[in-house]
């Protein structure tokens, strides 16, 4: 039995469909992500797992338990904010503890687990202070600090890192990993983060007007999305797509490519497409897969080299990204700053075969 | 441009000052004028009323038409000064200004944190008990208070300006209510909160400032009233506006000025208190509220 099993929730406002029929389940101390752009139900999800909007139809238990239509404070749930919502009123030490009170915890374990847990945090020397005293970082950790304190059985998170800037943002990510691997809890995250997505994530759900797109681990998603929404909200620089016709090669199949250096025919590693010859198919290749010649990959019969015209470099200093039109589309290729090719000039790229996938242009699902 | 403007504005802005300081002083002069009138014709004895000028500094002070005013004017045909209907004024306004901010917060915060169906609804209505003249509502209400066996008695009186003022105060806390976060709420319905907890451990005191625009008003508002005052109440337990109008017009004897100079200064004095008090805690909660949630 799961941490949190999300049966075929449906939610609808009148007549919009905000979410249609979501299936998930975590085992316990999981990390689930649900990212997706906004407006694609992921919020709202979040606020109907901790029972602060109703559901329309489905199920949702937590620890094995049917919590449908219980309130908020049955549930076991902690949860943190975007705006961090602590108290104005009161300092730090009671924002931690306020939860602690209302369920009658005796005063003396109050502030044994508020020195716990602000000594975890590193905001011991906060605790007489009010929250407009504090900064963004600091107001982050009390937030945290005071779901904590509970120790639910299941943490909450709502865009946690959306109000700090960049640099902060990135420590906090690793500080919640930190976190996250010492507690062993499990944990609900929304973001519309990718990065954060992939690099916090045991589990991540991709999210898209209402309906997940995929579910499974970061791994899997990012080599084997099940749709080109997926692939493209995925990874930065984003998946390449390039239109292109199957052919046969031979005894295999292939797809044709035009680099701006003549046509040159890729084969296809998956057997799922040997009937589809003469078909247009979308090629997603990631950037990474499509880099300068390595020698030590000239063996491998998995890394096939052809001739491209490069459009624009654009050097980000430990790579260089290469931009070459192929079929029309704008492909992004990763190589090292020495052996990129200045604009207008021919370079042998190698693709990575075993990574291209196939999808359908009409359904953008995927084929191979 | 900048060397330009940069020893020009110094003389120019001295120049602007005095104009502005000028200005201020005079307007503040000819506002001032009326209740120093009022203060040296109270100190004055009636001889000197008589043989002085509207202006003229008093030449020697007495109380005695202030005391006159306190405990003894004749009000109609009781004269027992003002004493008596200054304190109904006072049994009257501490209940309704309490239960009216009161209950206009909870109505605030019920519209807006826990939102009903027909919650917009429900606030224009009440919206439009803003802009309901106090004429408009005499003679139903004088029905309602009859009905209720309330006709005459203070209670009625404090119960018609606890309906007449929620209203503004509901208007008050629900657009103050409004800026604060849902989140907040949210946050502590999650840590376990109830409705009225949230309501007196996170609103309440998020809500001072709100609370003294509120007291305030709603105290200048009844204190200052009259009409609901001659209407619903009844001989002992007039307010004090009515006391004050009953004293000046009570047409027995000589016209004494300094008893009714006196007598609405004594009428005036709770609102100016009210104001110099809790106008020193207003700023005081604008700047303790001035929390991001």
């Amino acid at each position: 039995m799961g941490a949190l099993t999300i049966k075929n929730v449906c939610k609808s406002y009148g007549p919009t469909d905000v979410l249609k029929g979501v299936n998930i389940d975590i085992q316990a101390g999981e990390f689930l992500i649900l990212v997706g752009p906004s407006g694609c139900g992921k919020s709202t999800l979040l606020n109907m797992i901790a029972g602060l909007d109703g559901i329309t139809s489905g199920e949702i238990q937590i620890d094995g338990r049917v919590v449908n239509n219980l309130p908020p404070k049955d549930r076991d749930i902690a949860m943190v904010f975007q705006s961090y919502a602590l108290y104005p009123n009161m300092d730090i030490r009671r924002n931690i503890s306020f939860g602690l009170e209302i369920r009658k915890v005796p005063k003396s374990e109050q502030d044994r687990i508020v020195n716990e847990v602000s000594s975890m945090l590193q905001i011991d020397q906060l605790l007489d202070r009010k929250p407009s005293q504090l900064s963004g970082g600091q107001r982050q950790r009390v937030a945290m600090g005071r779901a904590l304190a509970r120790k639910p059985a299941l943490y909450l998170f709502d865009e946690p890192l959306s109000n700090l800037d960049a640099k902060l943002r990135v420590d906090m990510r690793t500080e919640i990993k930190m976190l996250h691997q010492r507690l062993k809890t499990t944990i609900v995250y929304v973001t519309h983060d990718q990065i954060e997505a992939m690099t916090l994530a045991d589990k991540i759900a991709v999210m898209k007007g209402g309906i997940v797109q995929q579910f499974g681990s970061p791994r899997q998603l990012y080599d084997e999305p099940a749709n080109m929404f997926v692939a493209g909200f995925m990874g930065s620089p984003s998946m390449n797509f390039i239109p292109c016709k199957v052919v046969s090669m031979g005894n295999e199949t292939g797809v044709e490519i035009d680099g701006g250096a003549g046509t040159f025919k890729l084969p296809v590693r998956s057997n799922q497409l040997k009937s589809s010859e003469g078909q247009e198919v979308m090629l997603g290749i990631r950037p990474e897969k499509v880099t300068h010649k390595i020698e030590s990959h000239l063996e491998n019969s998995d890394f096939h080299l052809a001739k491209c015209r490069v459009s624009i470099n654009e050097p980000t200093g430990p790579d260089t990204n290469i931009f070459i039109h192929m079929n029309g589309a704008k492909v992004v290729c990763r190589s090292t700053p020495d052996s990129a090719k200045d604009p207008g000039e021919e370079m042998e790229m190698m693709f990575d075969l075993s990574k291209m996938v196939f999808f359908d242009p009409k359904t953008e699902e995927r084929l191979a | 441009m900048s060397s330009f403007s940069a020893d020009t504005p110094h003389s120019s802005s001295v120049m602007g000052r005095i104009f502005i300081y000028g200005i201020l002083l005079i307007v503040a002069g000819y506002f001032l004028l009326p209740l120093l009138v009022m203060v040296f014709t109270s100190v004055k004895s009636m001889e000197e009323i008589r043989t002085g000028s509207l202006i003229s500094i008093p030449t020697s002070i007495t109380f005695d038409a202030w005391s006159k005013a306190w405990s003894s004017a004749c009000t109609g045909v009781e004269c027992s000064g003002l004493s008596g209907y200054f304190w109904n004024s006072v049994w009257l306004v501490t209940p309704t200004v309490s239960i009216s901010t009161f209950l206009g917060a909870l109505n605030g915060y019920v519209l807006t944190k826990w939102n009903f169906k027909g919650a917009d609804v429900f606030f224009s209505m009440l919206l439009i008990g803003c802009f309901i003249p106090f004429q408009v509502i005499l003679l139903p209400m004088a029905r309602t208070l009859g009905f209720l066996g309330l006709a005459g008695t203070t209670t009625g009186l404090i119960m018609v300006h606890i309906i007449y003022g929620l209203a503004f105060t509901t208007l008050f806390f629900r657009n103050f209510y409004v800026s604060i976060p849902n989140e907040l709420v949210r946050a502590a319905q999650i840590d376990g909160a109830g409705f009225f907890m949230i309501f007196w451990k996170i609103m309440l005191p998020l809500s001072i400032p709100i609370i003294v625009v509120s007291v305030i008003w709603q105290f200048t508002q009844i204190w200052n009233d009259f009409l609901f005052g001659v209407v619903f109440s009844a001989g002992e337990s007039q307010p004090i506006t009515v006391a004050l109008n009953n004293l000046v017009n009570t047409s027995t004897g000589v016209k004494e000025y300094n008893v009714d100079m006196a007598a609405a200064i004594i009428a005036a004095l709770p609102t100016l208190f009210v104001y110099v008090v809790a106008g020193k805690y207003f700023v005081r909660g604008l700047t303790a509220g001035a929390v991001k949630g």
